[in-house]
Order: C-alpha cells, then sequence, then structure tokens
C-alpha cells in the first residue's frame, strides 16, 4: 500500500472526526476508535505503508500520519468523555429519589420527663465529685426517722404523711435515709448523690403517693454553709442554663440540719416579676439544705468536732415541671404516650 | 399563726411598708405563707344613732327608722332587722355607699316608704361570716366617723407558716420580739401587773405528775357578769387572728393565747369538786370534751381531774361539764406549763389538734403563766367585772426545764457559717435575741462565750443552734458563695457494672418509652403476676385504696396496667419500659430487687411506607432484650430456658416464654402474656414482656482483645431437616463442639415448615463462617470437617441433609 498524499489523508482525518462526532454512545465510539485507530485501523494501516516511501520522505510523512492520529484520538476522547458525562447525567436523573419521604424502620422512644431531670441533676453533681448512692425503699423507722433526729411524736412527723407495714416499717418519705446508710458503712470524707423514689400518704392535685426526690451530702474536715451556698449556686444556675439565676435562702427547719435553709430560685418563669407559677411572688421554692446536724453524726458515729457536714434534697418533679413547664402533677404517673413522647 | 399587722404594729412599729415587713419575717425563717385584708372593700358606711323606730304601715317585718349620721338632717331608712331598736350606734350604708360584692346603696323606696340608705350587719360588711340582724357598735361609736376608719379596718391579716422548732413566735408578742431583733427596735409588752386579790378564796391544786407539769397556776374570780359582751376591739382582734369571739371569759383566754402564746383555760368553779388534781389518766376513764365528744382515756394521758374524775384533757382540750357557760358567775382560771413531752402525740392519739395543745407539743414559755394569768385577770375585770382571789401556784422546780448555760467558740462560727463576725456584732446579735453572755477566754482554740438562751427560746438546746441563730440574724444573702476544696477522688461505679443508664438508653433507641408507675399496686393484679403465690404479698397498714395496698412483686402489673390505658386512648403499637424495686418476700426476708421490664405490643414498626406492617413477637422483644444485656460481655452465656411443664411462670403463654439465664444464674423471665390474662384485661393477644433482676447480673466481662486472623474466611451453607420440636440451641450446641475454634459464626438463615418436609419435621438453613487464626483454610480441611459435621448432626438429632 502506498501512503495516501496529503490531501487524501486530511480527507481520512476529516472522515474519522466526522465519525467521532457522529458516535451516539460508548459503543458506538468504541467501533470509530477500531475502525480508524485499532491495530489494522485505517489510520494506523498508513504509518505501515510508509516503508513504501524513499527514505528522506519517510519523517515529515509519518509526522503527518502521526499528526492525524494524535487528532483523531484527541477527538474521541473527548467525544468519550462528554458521552460519559452524558451517561452519567442520565443516570443520576433518572436514580432521583424523593428525600422528602419519611424514613425507614424504627423511631426512637424517650426516658420519662422525671428520669431526664434526675439524670441532669446526677451528671452535675458528677461534675463537682458527687457519687451515686441508692437504699432501700422499704425502710425502718430508725433509718428513716430516729436517727434522723426525728424521734417519735416531733411534730415534723406530722409533715410526713407516712405509709407504714403493720410489722412498723414503712415507705421512706425522704431519701435522707440514704445518708444513714452510706455514714454507716463509709468513713468521711463523702460526697454523696441519691436519687430516688419516695412516698407520702397524701393524693389531691398537688399531691401524688409517690414522687422522686435526690438528696446529697457533703463530709469532710472543712464544709461551712458557705460552701453549701457555692454547690447550690452552681448547681441551680447549671440546672437553670442561667448565670445570673437569683437565688434566696431563707431559714427554716429540719430535724436533721442545723442551720437548715430553704431555697427559692427567681421564678424561671417570669423572671421575678410575679406570674401564675411563682404565686405572684417572683420566688420559686426548690430545695431544702443545711448543716449536717450533730444528732445525725452521733447516730453513726462520725466526730462532729472533727468532721462537718451538709446536705440537700430536692424533688425531682417539681424540678422537671419548671425545666420543662409541666403544670400537672398526675401526668407524670399516667404515663400517656402523648406525654411520654414529648420528652425525646 | 395569724393575726393582724395593726395588732403587731401596737407592739412594735418598724419603719416599714406591709410587704416588706413580710418579705423581712420570711427572710429570717418565719415564712408568711398569706397576706389578706381584714375586710373586703367597701365604702360610704358611718356611725349613725337610731333616734326612732316605728312599725311601716305596710308590711310588718320592716321598720322606718330615723337615723343620726352626723349630718345636719337625720335619715329615714327601712329597716327590716328585728334587733333594730331606739338609742343603738349603727353602721350606716348612706346613699351613695358600696358594698361588698359591688353593692350600690341608692334612694329606695321599700312598700312606698322612701329609704335614704341601709342599716348594715356585719355580714354584710364583710365582718363575719354570718349574722343575725343588724350589727349593733358600742355606745362610745362616734356619730357620724367613717366605720372603715373607725374600726381600723384598712389592716391585712398577716398567717405565718411556723416551723415546729419556732414555737416562740406563736403569738404576737413573740413575732413582735423577732421583729425587734431584726430592725433593732424595743417591745412595748402589754401590762401584766399583778392584779391584787378583793377576795381569798384559793383553790388547791395537786401536782400528781410534776414531770409532765412542773407549774400550775390557777386563780378564783367571784361574780363574773353573764351579760356583759366582749369588746368590739377584742372581738374584731379575735376575728381577725382567725377566731370567731364567743363570749367574755372564752375570749380573754383566746386572747392572751394569742397575745402572749399562753393556753389558758376557765373552769366553772361551782361545777368543779374539790381540789385540782393534775395525773396521768387511768384506762377507761370518761370524758367529754368542750367539742361534745366523748372520749375514753388510755393510762398515758395527762388530765386535769377533780374528785370526780377528769375535767379537762390537759393542753388539749377542757372538758364540757367545768365548761363555762352563760349562767356560769364565779371561774377558775388555769394558767398551766406542760412539758411538751407530755403532750405530744396525745391529740393525735384521740384525733385532736387545738391551738393549745399545737402550743405545748412544741414548747410554750415555762415562765410565761403569772403573767398570762394576770393579764387574763385584768382583761376579764375591765369586760365583766369580778371578785379576783390571789393566784395559787403549784410548782414542782427541778421538772422545769433547764435553761443549760451554751458554750459558743468563736472559731466554730466560722467553722460552720464560713464568716467571722466582728465579736461586738456577735454579741450584739445574741443580746438582741434576749440572751445572756458571759465572755470566755479558754486559751485561743476556745475563745468565745457561754451563753444561755432566755425561756422561750426551746430550740436553743447545743451551740450549733447559737451558730444558726447568729447566721439568721446576721441574714443567709449576707453569707458570701464560697467553694470548698476538692479533696477525695470520689468512688467510681465499677467499669463492667450494669449500667442502668446505657440501658435505658438503648430501649429509647428501639422505640420504648419509659413509663414510671407506683410501686404498690391492687392485691389481685399482683397475685397475677406473682409467680410463687405462696409468699405473701407486702400489704400496707395505711394504703390510700385498695386498688394501690400491696407492694409490687413484679413491675409487669403496673406496665400492662399503662398498656390498657394507651390502648384505650386509640394507641395500637405501644412499647414500655420501667426500672425500680419489686418487693418479694424471701425466706430470709423482705427482698428489694431493682428490676427492669418491658412490654411490647402492637407493629414491630410505626405504620410506614417502606416496610411491611408485621406484628412484634417473642423474638423482636428476645432481640431487644439480647440489646440491652450486650453490655455484660456475656450474651454467650446468656440461655432462654423454655420452662419445664409445671414450672412455667403464671402470667406467661407456657408455650411462648423462657427463664433467662446468664450461666447458671437466673435473671428473669420472658415471654408471651398468657391468654388468659389477655383476654381478663381485655388485651389483644401477643403482648410480650420481660423482667430482669438487675441485681442477679453481676459484673460483667470486660472486653479482651483477640488478635485478628491474617487468612481469609471460609463460609459452607447447610440445610438440614430435623424433628419440628428439636430446639435449636442443640444444633448450635453439636456444631459448636464439632467446628471448635474455627467455627468464628454461625448464621441462621432460614427456618421452613411446610409442605417440602414432613408434618412433623422442620427445615434450618445456615452459614457457617470458618477461619484459622494460623493458616489459610484448605478445601480439604473444611471438607472433612462438613463431613464430621454432618454425620454428628445425623447421629445426634436424627438430622437429615435437605436434597
Amino acid at each position: 500500500m502506498t501512503p495516501r498524499p496529503d490531501a487524501d489523508l486530511a480527507a481520512l482525518e476529516a472522515e474519522a472526526l466526522a465519525a467521532v462526532a457522529a458516535a451516539e454512545d460508548l459503543a458506538r465510539l468504541d467501533e470509530v476508535r477500531v475502525h480508524y485507530l485499532g491495530k489494522s485501523g485505517r489510520l494506523t494501516t498508513q504509518l505501515k505503508s510508509l516503508g513504501a516511501l524513499p527514505k528522506e520522505e519517510r519523517p515529515a510523512a509519518g509526522q503527518r500520519i502521526n499528526e492525524a492520529k494524535r487528532q483523531v484520538q484527541a477527538a474521541l476522547e473527548a467525544r468519550r468523555a462528554a458521552l460519559e458525562a452524558q451517561a452519567l447525567n442520565r443516570r443520576l436523573r433518572e436514580e432521583r429519589i424523593d428525600v422528602t419521604l419519611p424514613g425507614r424502620g424504627q423511631t426512637a422512644g424517650a426516658l420519662h420527663p422525671v428520669t431526664r431531670a434526675m439524670l441532669r441533676i446526677e451528671r452535675l453533681f458528677a461534675n463537682a465529685g458527687f457519687s451515686i448512692a441508692e437504699g432501700p425503699e422499704v425502710e425502718d423507722d430508725y433509718h428513716n426517722f430516729e436517727a434522723l433526729n426525728i424521734p417519735a411524736h416531733h411534730p415534723a412527723r406530722a409533715m410526713h404523711d407516712t405509709f407504714y407495714f403493720p410489722d412498723g416499717r414503712l415507705l421512706r418519705t425522704h431519701t435522707s435515709p440514704v445518708q444513714i446508710r452510706v455514714m454507716e458503712h463509709q468513713p468521711p470524707p463523702l460526697r454523696i448523690i441519691a436519687p430516688g423514689r419516695v412516698y407520702r400518704c397524701d393524693s389531691d392535685l398537688t399531691h401524688t403517693p409517690m414522687f422522686h426526690q435526690v438528696e446529697g451530702f457533703l463530709v469532710d474536715e472543712e464544709a461551712t454553709f458557705a460552701d453549701l451556698k457555692g454547690v447550690l449556686y452552681d448547681f441551680l444556675r447549671n440546672f437553670f442554663e442561667q448565670d445570673d439565676l437569683k437565688l434566696r435562702f431563707r431559714p427554716s427547719y429540719f430535724p436533721f440540719t442545723e442551720p437548715s435553709a430553704e431555697v427559692d430560685v427567681q421564678c424561671v418563669k417570669c423572671g421575678g416579676t410575679g406570674c401564675r407559677v411563682c404565686k405572684q411572688s417572683g420566688w420559686l421554692e426548690v430545695l431544702g439544705c443545711g448543716m449536717i446536724h450533730s444528732e445525725v453524726f452521733r447516730h453513726v458515729g462520725i466526730d462532729s468536732e472533727q468532721w462537718l457536714g451538709y446536705a440537700f434534697g430536692m424533688g425531682v418533679e417539681r424540678l422537671a415541671m419548671l425545666r420543662y413547664g409541666i403544670d400537672d402533677l398526675r401526668l407524670y404517673f399516667d404515663n400517656d404516650l402523648r406525654f411520654l413522647s414529648q420528652f425525646a | 399563726m395569724r393575726f393582724s399587722e395593726s395588732w403587731l404594729r401596737e407592739r412594735v412599729d418598724p419603719p416599714l411598708a406591709t410587704e416588706a415587713l413580710c418579705d423581712q419575717l420570711s427572710m429570717a425563717g418565719l415564712e408568711v405563707d398569706a397576706l389578706e385584708p381584714v375586710a373586703p372593700p367597701f365604702t360610704g358606711v358611718v356611725v349613725g344613732l337610731v333616734e326612732q323606730v316605728e312599725s311601716h304601715p305596710d308590711a310588718s317585718k320592716l321598720r322606718v327608722c330615723r337615723v343620726d349620721v352626723g349630718a345636719d338632717e337625720s335619715l329615714q331608712i327601712v329597716c327590716g332587722a328585728a334587733n333594730v331598736a331606739a338609742g343603738q350606734r349603727v353602721p350606716v350604708a348612706c346613699v351613695g355607699a358600696v358594698l361588698p360584692g359591688d353593692f350600690k346603696i341608692k334612694q329606695a323606696k321599700l312598700r312606698g316608704v322612701a329609704s335614704q340608705g341601709m342599716i348594715c350587719s356585719a355580714a354584710e360588711l364583710g365582718l363575719a361570716e354570718s349574722s343575725e340582724g343588724i350589727m349593733i357598735l358600742p355606745a362610745d361609736a362616734p356619730l357620724g366617723q367613717d366605720l372603715r376608719e373607725w374600726l381600723a379596718l384598712d389592716d391585712q391579716a398577716i398567717e405565718l407558716d411556723l416551723t415546729p422548732d419556732r414555737s416562740d413566735c406563736l403569738s404576737v408578742i413573740g413575732v413582735a420580739r423577732e421583729v425587734g431583733v431584726l430592725n433593732r427596735l424595743s417591745v412595748s409588752e402589754p401590762a401584766s401587773d399583778p392584779v391584787p386579790a378583793t377576795q381569798e378564796q384559793r383553790h388547791e391544786v395537786r401536782l400528781e405528775a410534776p414531770a409532765a407539769c412542773p407549774r400550775y397556776l390557777c386563780r378564783v374570780v367571784r361574780g363574773v357578769d353573764a351579760q356583759a359582751a366582749t369588746p368590739l376591739w377584742m372581738a374584731e382582734r379575735l376575728r381577725r387572728s382567725g377566731l370567731r369571739p364567743i363570749a367574755p371569759v372564752v375570749d380573754v383566754t383566746n386572747y392572751v393565747l394569742l397575745e402572749l402564746g399562753q393556753p389558758l383555760h376557765a373552769f366553772d368553779l361551782a361545777k368543779l369538786d374539790g381540789a385540782i388534781q393534775v395525773r396521768l389518766s387511768r384506762a377507761g376513764e370518761q370524758l367529754t370534751l368542750l367539742s361534745d365528744d366523748e372520749v375514753e382515756l388510755d393510762d398515758d394521758t395527762l388530765v386535769i381531774a377533780d374528785a370526780k374524775g377528769p375535767v379537762a384533757m390537759a393542753g388539749i382540750m377542757g372538758g364540757a361539764t367545768t365548761a363555762v357557760s352563760e349562767t356560769t358567775r364565779d371561774i377558775l382560771f388555769e394558767s398551766a406549763f406542760f412539758t411538751p413531752e407530755a403532750i405530744v402525740g396525745r391529740a393525735r392519739r384521740y384525733g385532736l389538734h387545738t391551738d393549745s395543745s399545737h402550743r405545748f407539743e412544741r414548747g410554750v414559755d415555762p415562765l410565761l403563766q403569772q403573767r398570762a394569768i394576770e393579764r387574763a385577770t385584768r382583761l376579764l375585770l375591765g369586760i365583766a367585772g369580778g371578785e379576783p382571789g390571789p393566784v395559787v401556784e403549784a410548782c414542782a422546780e427541778t421538772h422545769l426545764p433547764p435553761s443549760p448555760s451554751l458554750p459558743l467558740r468563736k472559731r466554730r462560727i466560722e467553722q460552720v457559717l464560713g464568716i467571722a463576725p466582728e465579736d461586738a456584732q456577735i454579741v450584739d446579735i445574741l443580746q438582741r435575741l434576749g440572751m445572756q453572755l458571759e465572755e470566755q477566754d479558754a486559751g485561743l482554740q476556745d475563745a468565745g462565750w457561754q451563753v444561755r438562751a432566755p425561756s422561750w427560746r426551746f430550740d436553743i438546746q447545743r451551740e450549733v443552734d447559737l451558730i444558726a441563730e447568729i447566721g439568721r440574724v446576721y441574714g443567709y444573702d449576707a453569707i458570701p458563695v464560697t467553694h470548698a476544696r476538692s479533696a477525695a477522688f470520689t468512688r467510681a461505679p465499677r467499669e463492667m457494672a450494669f449500667d442502668l443508664d446505657q440501658a435505658r438508653r438503648t430501649l429509647v433507641a428501639r422505640g420504648y418509652f419509659e413509663a414510671i408507675t407506683y410501686s404498690f399496686v391492687s392485691p389481685e393484679q399482683n397475685a397475677l403476676f406473682d409467680p410463687a403465690p405462696a409468699a405473701p404479698p407486702l400489704q400496707l397498714a395505711n394504703p390510700l385504696s385498695a386498688e394501690l395496698s400491696v407492694m409490687r412483686g413484679s413491675l409487669w402489673p403496673g406496665l400492662i396496667q399503662v398498656v390498657r390505658q394507651n390502648l384505650a386512648r386509640q394507641q395500637s403499637r405501644v412499647r414500655l419500659f420501667e426500672s425500680g424495686l419489686r418487693f418479694r418476700t424471701r425466706s430470709q426476708g423482705l427482698s428489694q430487687e431493682s428490676c427492669l421490664a418491658g412490654v411490647i405490643v402492637g407493629p414491630v414498626l410505626p405504620e410506614q411506607w417502606g416496610e411491611a406492617r408485621r406484628m412484634a413477637d417473642f423474638f423482636d422483644l428476645k432481640a431487644d432484650l439480647e440489646a440491652v444485656l450486650a453490655q455484660t460481655g456475656r450474651l454467650d452465656q446468656l440461655r432462654f430456658q423454655a420452662p419445664d411443664e409445671g414450672e412455667a411462670h403464671a402470667a406467661l403463654h407456657p408455650g411462648q416464654s423462657a427463664r433467662l439465664l446468664l450461666g447458671e444464674r437466673p435473671i428473669g423471665w420472658i415471654g408471651t402474656l398468657h391468654p388468659e390474662l389477655a383476654q381478663r384485661f381485655e388485651l389483644p393477644n401477643a403482648v410480650q414482656l420481660f423482667e430482669l433482676d438487675l441485681g442477679q447480673l453481676g459484673i460483667g466481662e470486660r472486653p479482651a482483645f483477640a488478635p485478628l486472623s491474617r487468612f481469609p474466611s471460609i463460609r459452607r451453607d447447610l440445610a438440614l431437616v430435623v424433628d419440628a420440636d428439636l430446639p435449636f440451641e442443640r444444633v448450635r450446641e453439636v456444631v459448636n463442639a464439632t467446628a471448635g475454634d474455627l467455627l468464628k459464626q454461625l448464621v441462621l438463615f432460614d427456618l421452613y415448615q411446610g409442605e417440602k418436609v414432613d408434618a412433623d419435621r422442620k427445615s434450618l438453613a445456615f452459614g457457617l463462617i470458618l477461619q484459622a487464626s494460623s493458616q489459610t483454610l484448605v478445601d480439604a480441611d473444611v471438607d472433612a470437617l462438613m463431613r464430621r459435621l454432618i454425620e454428628r448432626l445425623e447421629q445426634d438429632l436424627g438430622a437429615t441433609l435437605r436434597s
């Protein structure tokens, strides 16, 4: 075969380029490639015929043929890229889904709001180095009252409407007996938080016969009422996530602490201006606290000259009500899914 | 404790508005519970004088009155009250007046007679709950003066919610003392100088229980005017304190109780038979109380008795037979100190609670009796006259409460409160509180004072009580907010202790909601879910209702109840869990067991477009339970043991339930609610339940790393036909035993029972993933293993390969 004259080569190149441009899909494009650039393709064979040319013409002719091949190769690649892009786009178009359809499978449930609040309280105190302790709910008189300096007939017992069992045992009326149980077995220093169920024989709009408290206490060689204020300021401001939340400590009375205080926070609903939640007072009573009474220490054999301590206790339902805006205590133990599902 | 602001201010009058005064009381530990006006708003009511009363020409029940109200002309007022009479001073609502309830007084004609106003009853003015007839004012009521102004009705009733330690504030004078301390003001004490006797009758007193009653004062007053009326000022103070005025003698005792805090009693002297004996009751003695209640006394109640028997329950309530009545002429006043120990709990025992018992149980000032009886005598003489005898006092000094001298160390104040006030400030605070101080210089460590509290402060028994008082008066809010040094590293829970919180969150992620139900349930429900009905449930002595009377032996009754309620509220899919104690009587006594329980009913997934609806069954709950227990690291030791006949859980379907074992230890139950119970509770079939006894889980196994094999694994699938009732567990055991360490995983991917296998057989198809740790497994080895395995399955389990 004789190499074609330049004019013929140009025509062949043009023909090849046109074929590339006309290829509608990748398969057709490959056919075009084989036809022109394959082992026995029409452009490839041009090179094989160079030998027929005089020696001095061969380099120039070869160069021209190679140039033509490059052009066609480049066109092929560009076309391939274009077709591939087209194919991808088509695929992407076809695979389009409705992303607004609901997700598939299981949906999450929720913790009970009381647990939710309790876990938050526990976590905040864990940050301050308090560890968790638990105690029995069926208690004896000694741990629930006697050791907490509430002897039989003490007027403070009237404030605890106690559920009793025929053998004299009772349902704990507060989580404070955990204080006694811990101190009976662990030497100070102590830093304990005791969450749990407590029971009072009372049921109306604002009382349920079972509710939850978190008791906390610290026993150390140094512990002052000022430190107690520090812990409770930190706790309440963190719990309500309000750095400037105002607190007030009112002198009060608990048989197992002296001095004792009740702690009010500025109403978290109205900010202290007065509303229905705070009964127009601007303040909400949220916990009771005080320095652990020496009689309590005496009952558990801790030397009250060497050790000092403070204790505090709070109602979880009340804190959860304030935090989540729940306005009816009875909802807690109704366990209506429409209620529970609001705390996911 | 309720009293009116004006009464308090008569004793001490700080320059504070009402609100600020109440705040100050609350912040000093005397919590103001309520603040209410002593009278509802009304205007235009003046003091009038009834000059003339004539009958109405056309109405027999109406009177036509001429009333002078201090104006130029008297008014003509038609009045329907039977008790109206000429010469009375009465409250008159003039035309234009507005009475409580926004009742406007206008010119009117009643049965043709013009009426220029209204003569008011106390009830119409909101000064009494009910009235018979118009209110008659004392003769010195100033004609024409505005009634509100004259009666000082723009006054507030303050209600204190006092803590049990502050009995000293159960009186106006006690609160006044406190206000004086807080504002550095002196308090004016009511006159209680001795009233000289004008006759010599003495009534004998015998203290037969001196420990319970160490001091008893009494005094005869003869010839009291039975017709006398309680003066308006006293009646108003009683009313504003929440007490109903009755008659002078009773009103005087109540007044002194409120004013000084000393409960008093008055006997009709004529009805007493012989000396007063203060003694303990004898079991079976009868006493009719003032309230007309008949009580049978036990042998531990302090009584006042005469020759015939008990005449009063000491410090709690007087008796009816010796009570002062309208005909009483001679009385015997009692002013005693009963110790709190003698009174506490007694009133409650008889279902009583009185103003007197409330004070005595908390502690009455043991030095107050003399003042109180003089005060009462003075007041009574002023109202109803009479001839007082001398005060008779019986006293057993040794039984009076001691007034201990307490050490107060300066360093202890700082240790407890975190403040170090100046000496002068400490002394000032304590002296204002009525304490006597003596400086002690017993070395630097114990420098401080010896302090004696006043007789009215029953609550001051220890050094720390003094420190609390210093803190209280110093102001809790003035104590700084500090942070203690952090010392010990706290005891953290063990890593592999069961983490209930994690378990809860696992369940929440699997679509469960947490419920919290009461720990007490009905005995019937409890029995239905108790696997061991032989043990009696723990029964409350004083339950709120039968429905809440026994401590739950399982968490299931509560959860089933919640399921029922939610299904009734149109929920079709309920997934719940609860954690808490269950209470079981075991041979070694009561066991309070921390449990986690769950229940599911309805479709596995919420209704959705991409998954077919499938009802949850046993295996759905099983997977959830395994997810919960994964944290123990011991799932390989978890077994689901079908109960043998007679061992099934009473509440569960015997063929769809399992005892849970972790290793050898039973940890709970899982299963389908028994169809009988489902029917009984009107629940759909296929309610799935589990309950785990968390205390039995022990400490889990910490993850222990095993090197990863570098060699490829090989999977071989096997389809077997076995007897239909052969537990899969048996197949797993044979495979495990035969394949040994090479077996990395066994995946059951098909279970078939039907036409293609014999009726009493089932087909199991499973994949074995095999891998060696030190070499690449070759087909020859695996083939040999599979042959051995099939042989074992055939021989041990009667399996056949499915063709």
